[in-house]
This record gives C-alpha cells, structure tokens and sequence, in this order.
C-alpha cells in the first residue's frame, strides 16, 4: 500500500516537474525564433527570470523522492543511463548560469555565447528528458541484477525519439503560450503565432505516439484491465484540443493552463501504464524493477509520507502565490529594474 | 586507473568545486539580510545598497552554488549506485527532505526577492532575504546530517542485505552531526566575514565610498570574530567526536602510529607512510594528543599500525590537511580579533587592510582542506565502518567515467573562472552611487 502511494507520488513530482520547468525549457529553446532584437530577448529572459529556479527544484525533488522512496529504482536509472544523464546536468549547469551571468558583461559575444547556452541547455533536456521517459515506458535492457546492458545510442530507437521530439514540441507551444502570458507587443504576438503553428504538429505527433506506444509498448495493458484508468489519456488529449480553442479566443492563460494539464496527462498516461513496474526490463519482464522491490522499508515510507503531506502542499501554496504575486506582464519598466537579467 | 579511482576523483571534484561555492552563500544570505534589517530598522540608505550590492555577489555566487549541488544528488546514483542501493533508505530520506523544507523555499524566493523591491514595502522585502538566509541554513544542516551518517552510522539496522531506518530521530539528533554543523557553517560565516572585510578594505584603501564600507566591514569584523572564536572551540570538540568515533581519522590527522598512552603532540612532523613512522618529528608536546582528543593527559591513543593496511586512510593527505586548517584557524581568530578592535575606522590602518585583502582566499583554502580531513580521513569506508568505497561504485566502464572527469574539469574550470572572474568584477565596481 505504501509502496503504490509512494508511486504514484512520484509519478506526480514528475508530471509536475514537466509541467513547470517545460515552459522555461521551451521557452529557451525557442529564445531566438520568439525573439528578434536585444530588448526583446530580455523580455524572454526576465519572462523565466523569477520562476525557472522554483521550476527546476521539482527535477530535484523527484530524483530525490526516487532515490529515498525507491533507492533501486534510482541505483539502476542513474547508473545505467550515465552517459545521457550527464548530458542533462552539463546542459542544466550551463543554463543555471546563464540567467546571473549573461548580463554581467556589456559585450555582444558574450551575450550571443550565453543565449546559445541557454538554447542548448533549455533544449536538450527537454529532448533527453522525452528519450528518456520513452525508454522507460518500453523498456530497458536490464538484467536479473538490475544492470543496463547498453549505452547512450540504445537510446536513440525509434521509439525514444518519437518521445524525444514529443516532449520538445509539448514544451515548446508550453513556452510559446507562457510568453504569449508574459509580454505585449510585437514580440507577444509572435509567441502566440509560434503556439498557434506549432499546435497542429503537436496533435499530429501527440496522435501518432499514442498509437505507437500501443505496439511498442505494454502501457495499454493496464488500461484495458482496468479501463477507468482511459480517463488519464482523455484528460490529456481534451486538454490538448482545449487549448486550440482557447488559442482561438486569445485566452492565452487559460490555453497556458490547457497546456500544463496536458503535460501532466501525458506523463500520468505513461505512468499509470507502467505499475508497478518503474524500469521495466527488456530483456525479460521478472527483471523489472517494480515499486515493490525497489522500495525502501515501511519506515522510511512512512516518514517520508509524512513530509511530503505536510511539506508539499506548503510548497505549492508559496509557489502558487509567487505565480499569483508576479502575474504581471514583463515590460520595458522591469528590464530597467538593476537587478533585472 | 580503475572506475573506483576515477568515480572518487569525480566526486571529489564536483563536492570541492561546490564547496568553492556554497560557503559564501550561507554566510552572505545572513549579511545581506543583516544589512537590510539594519535598512528597515534605520533608514539608512547606505544600509540598502549594501543589502543590494552585497545580495548581487551572492547572488552571482548562489548561481554556481545550486547548479554544482544538483550535480552531487545525481552523482550518488551515477557513480556509486551499489551505494545507493545499500544506504538509500536512510540517506536518499534525508536528501529528499532537504529538497522539500529547504531547497524549495530559497529557489523560489530569490527570484521573489530580485524581483520585488519596488513592489513589497521594505519590512516584507527584507523577510524574503531573511527566508532564504534561514533556508540556505536549514538546507546545510540536512546536508551535513547527511554526510555525518557516513561519518558516523545511526539509528539503522542490517536487513535485506541493507541498511534500513530503524531510528529517524537518532539519525537526525546525531551529536556527530551536530558538530559537523556548527563546524562547517562557522566555516561558512568565517569566509563571508572576510570576503566582506576583504572587498571593503580594497575599497578603503582607496578610499571610494569610505563611510559606505566602513558600515560593511564593521557588521563583518564582528560577524566573523565571533564565529572565528566559537570555530576555536568547537572545532576542539569535534576532534575529540572523531577521537571516540573514528580513530583511524584521528591517527591519520595525527600521523600517529604507535598505540600509546600518554601521547604527545608534535608541532611539527614528516608522515612517512611507506615505513609507518614519521621521518621528521619536532617540538613535541607531552601528553597533549591524549588531552585533546580525550581530555585526559594519560589517555590510550590507537596509533595506525594498530589497523590493518587496507583499513588506513591515505595518511599525508589527511595529516597535511588538517595541520592547514587548524593553523589558518587560528589566523581567523587572530585577524579577525584585530580586525573589531579597529572596526571603528579601519581605513586608519592601511597594514591590516592589505592583509585582509590577501586573506580573501584563505578560508576557502581552510574550508577545503576539512571537507579533506573528512572524507579522505574516512577512507577507505565510505560509511564508516559499514560499506568500503570500493563496495560502493556503479558498473560502469573505465572510459565512461574518464570521460566524465575529464569534462567535469573542463566544465568547471571555465565556470569557476568566469564566477570569479564576475565576482571580483562586481566588488571592484563597489555598489550603486547613492
């Protein structure tokens, strides 16, 4: 019992890791299409500059929930998926630093090297982060002692991609659509032109995964043994064709909302397939590692439920309020502001 | 070099290239709160452009900090999964508990506080700072109940083939724990009361803002006097809690080889590991090694002949390392004393100025060399007395992780730079005209 509420715990840190980074990520990697000239770059920047470091401790959190809830699950990820691991906190190091150190230094190269840091490190791990989910929900080659017998290029199959390109796109129209939230003017309408074109690709590629992951995967056979769980994925692509709608009205808050509830649909789908496995084994399905044999004892459980109840609601409700506070737009005011990025 | 070597040096580069970091956080999160109290409380306006120039290179500095840390968290799964497996339940808690009553709280409210000072009255302005002072702090102290447990294993119990929680409150009340706190976060307030004073007396020297950094340096000599006398006298107790609970540390930090009783201290010694004796030993003093670390002159001290071979940590290492940080600790002392005696109007003596400037990197030097005393002391366990190092390391191949190392440094070496690099520019620039 500890053990499935502490899964589906996790699976929510991770819905609402993607979901709150995923704009700041999409919006990085977006940085030169959505933005033409310097001041308008600062306006992408100071759109993220309050929010992206609150966002990105959700990634901490659910690695940390993962390595106190599940020590095996997060023993045989994290060492089996080295190589693309790293590459991740390279590209998340260099975009940390970015948003302190980019305007410290009045020159033109130094800012051009630190924008591409942040194209880089806001669009790789939004790819590898896809990869990487994608993996899971198929599988990974995982022997009987929880070893990954491959390396960085067993990744990239067919199905890791299509994963990979699914999360960049979520993302992307995530940023567009939150920057479309945070700015006027011309740039303001580029972001939501860029949501408006990059929405059909999305429904196509969102639509062509679904049926991809019915014959790549055995997500599907949680859904058709218990089929109330149909309401997850319903959720997903109703959030999806809301936000067209919402597009439509230039109801760029509720379309942003729209968007969030469909990233945590997507990932809730491919979780809920998933139990109890949590890295299911390619190579054969009794080498799985499960929420019930990577947990941790009914102690610790118990302890960390405890403070997650008590903690977790504390922290959305300041983070909730810091979105509320700071709902404004960003405009010319606040990149006069010294301590704006 | 094997993947044991390899993955310990890639650790050892990623926490000391943390540590270059954190330690200026939590000590000027408290300074700058301090200024901005001092703002609300008196209206100054030099109270405020403190707040802001000293919260810009904190937060130049916060940046590295957080960005390096995330790479710890994820290391223990990379690099040292059996590790993890084995010690999850306990230690994988801890971490995540610092996420959520720490972690959370200063990243989402540095972004409030950059953002807001024209937007929140001055009082509630300077709580943020206050909450994320306070949350940097709670964040070490759950760290450092972290890496006391593999200092000093608590509160569990050996199952299925682990080690599993079977007293949280021991864990998080270990005395071991505490002394490591108050230990490396005085460590922390030390180093921000001399970069404090340090940039100031640059600028005193040559006279800009005088009146403006007079006001800082005289809240750091303070700040850093008293944690430089109380870093005195806990760091005493914390060699007598690795006396009773790690005596391989304590005879590496020694060089002691021979179990004896009534040992003596020796201000001045040559380890020389390969014969296990010291090659050099001068001034010794009678019977002081027994009193320090068990306040008894005739104490039995275990020399390191007394442990087998493969159970010794690398002795010139931790016994140079040590001999650094206690020597330079009482320089703290010792300066930062002279420093409040002359807090009134320290631009009155240029000498002890140009000393602080060159003391700037000198408790960075100071904190590094003990995070060495503490885990290459502890070798070769990395859960002392519990799991060996070795035990601990994922399967990975060797080129993996040299590739990693090698690309840690070179990441590093370039952040590293540009961080100081911005950091010295901005405490050149000195803060805002008023």
């Amino acid at each position: 019992m500890l053990e499935t509420i502490w899964f589906i715990l996790w699976g929510i840190l991770w819905a609402v890791y993607f979901m709150l980074d995923g704009f700041d990520l999409g919006l990085g990697s977006l940085l030169p299409v959505l933005a033409k000239n310097e001041n308008e770059r600062r306006i992408v920047y100071n759109a993220m500059g309050p929010f992206w470091d609150g966002n990105e401790v959700w990634l901490i959190t659910a690695g940390g929930a993962t390595f106190a809830a599940f020590p095996v699950a997060y023993a045989v990820m994290f060492n089996g998926l080295y190589s693309a691991l790293l590459l991740l906190l390279f590209a998340l190091i260099f975009r940390g630093v970015t948003f302190e150190f980019r305007g410290k230094v009045e020159s033109q190269g130094w800012k051009s090297f630190w924008d591409l840091c942040l194209v880089l490190g806001s669009f790789l791990p939004a790819l590898l982060l896809g990869v990487a989910f994608a993996n899971i929900f198929q599988g990974l080659p995982i022997d009987a002692e929880g070893v990954f017998h491959g390396g960085i290029f067993t990744l990239l199959n067919p199905y890791g991609l299509a994963g990979g390109v699914l999360f960049v796109l979520l993302f992307m129209v995530h940023g567009s659509l939150w920057l479309a939230v945070k700015s006027e003017g011309a740039i303001h309408e580029r972001a939501g032109a860029m949501a408006a074109k990059l929405w059909p690709v999305l429904l196509v590629v969102a639509v062509l995964f679904l049926a991809y992951t019915y014959g790549a995967t055995r997500l599907f056979e949680n859904y058709f043994s218990t089929p109330i769980l149909f309401v997850i994925p319903a959720v997903a692509v109703a959030a999806l064709l809301m936000q067209r709608v919402f597009m439509g009205q230039k109801a760029w808050w509720k379309a942003w909302f729209a968007s969030s509830l469909t990233i945590v649909g997507v990932t809730l789908f491919g979780v809920a397939g998933l139990f109890p496995a949590m890295l299911p084994s390619s190579i054969d399905p009794a080498y799985s590692v499960t929420a019930f044999n990577a947990a941790s004892s009914p102690l610790t459980l118990k302890i960390m439920l405890g403070v997650a109840l008590v903690m977790v609601p504390i922290v959305i409700g300041y983070q909730t309020w810091v979105y509320i506070f700071l709902r404004g737009k960003v405009t010319k005011k606040d990149l006069a502001y010294e301590e704006a990025y | 070099m094997d993947v044991v070597m390899l993955s310990r040096l890639q650790f050892a580069a990623a926490s000391m290239f943390h540590f270059l970091f954190v330690p200026l956080t939590l000590g000027l999160s408290i300074l700058t709160a301090i200024y901005e109290t001092k703002y609300v409380k008196t209206g100054d306006p030099d109270y405020k452009r403190a707040a802001k120039f000293w919260g810009k290179l904190f937060l130049i500095n916060f940046a590295l900090g957080v960005v390096t840390g995330i790479t710890l968290e994820f290391q223990f799964g990379t690099n040292w999964s059996r590790y993890s497996k084995y010690v999850g339940d306990i230690f994988g808690s801890i971490l995540a508990i610092e996420a959520t009553l720490a972690f959370y709280l200063e990243s989402v409210f540095i972004g409030v506080w950059i953002f807001t000072w024209d937007k929140v009255k001055p009082k509630t302005h300077a709580f943020f700072i206050w909450i994320i002072a306070i949350a940097s702090n709670v964040s070490a102290l759950w760290i450092l109940i972290a890496n006391a447990w593999m200092q000093k294993p608590v509160g569990y119990v050996l199952r299925n083939g682990r080690a599993e929680l079977d007293d949280f409150i021991a864990v998080v009340t270990s005395k071991f724990a505490v002394l490591e706190f108050l230990h490396t976060v005085s460590g922390a307030y030390i180093l921000s009361g001399f970069f404090v004073m340090g940039v100031s007396a640059w600028h005193l020297l040559r006279k800009n803002d005088v009146q403006f950094f007079r006001k800082s340096f005289r809240v750091a000599a303070t700040f850093a006097l008293v944690f430089a006398l109380f870093e005195v006298f806990n760091g005493h107790l914390s060699g007598s809690e690795v006396a009773e609970t790690q005596p391989t540390k304590l005879a590496a930090m020694e060089s002691h080889w021979e179990t004896a009783k009534n040992v003596p201290m020796y201000l001045f010694a040559i380890p020389d590991p390969e014969k296990e004796r010291n090659s050099v030993e001068f001034f010794p003093i009678p019977g002081a090694l027994s009193m320090l670390a068990f306040h008894d002159f005739s104490a039995e001290v275990k020399g390191l002949k007394d442990f087998p071979v493969d159970e010794r940590p690398p002795v010139s290492i931790t016994y140079w390392s040590f001999r650094i940080m206690v020597g330079l600790g009482f320089f703290f002392a010792l300066v930062s004393l002279l420093a409040w005696v002359k807090r009134k109007e320290p631009d009155a003596n240029p000498a002890l100025l140009r000393l602080l400037i060159y003391s700037i990197p000198l408790p960075y030097i100071a904190l590094e060399a003990g995070w060495i005393v503490a885990e290459v002391g502890r070798q070769p366990w990395i859960v002392y007395g519990l799991m060996k190092t070795s035990d601990a390391v994922s399967t990975l191949a060797t080129s993996q992780v040299t590739l990693s190392l090698a690309a840690f440094v070179v990441v590093y070496s370039i952040l590293g730079i540009i961080d100081f690099y911005l950091l010295s520019k901005y405490a050149r620039k000195g803060p805002h005209p008023a």
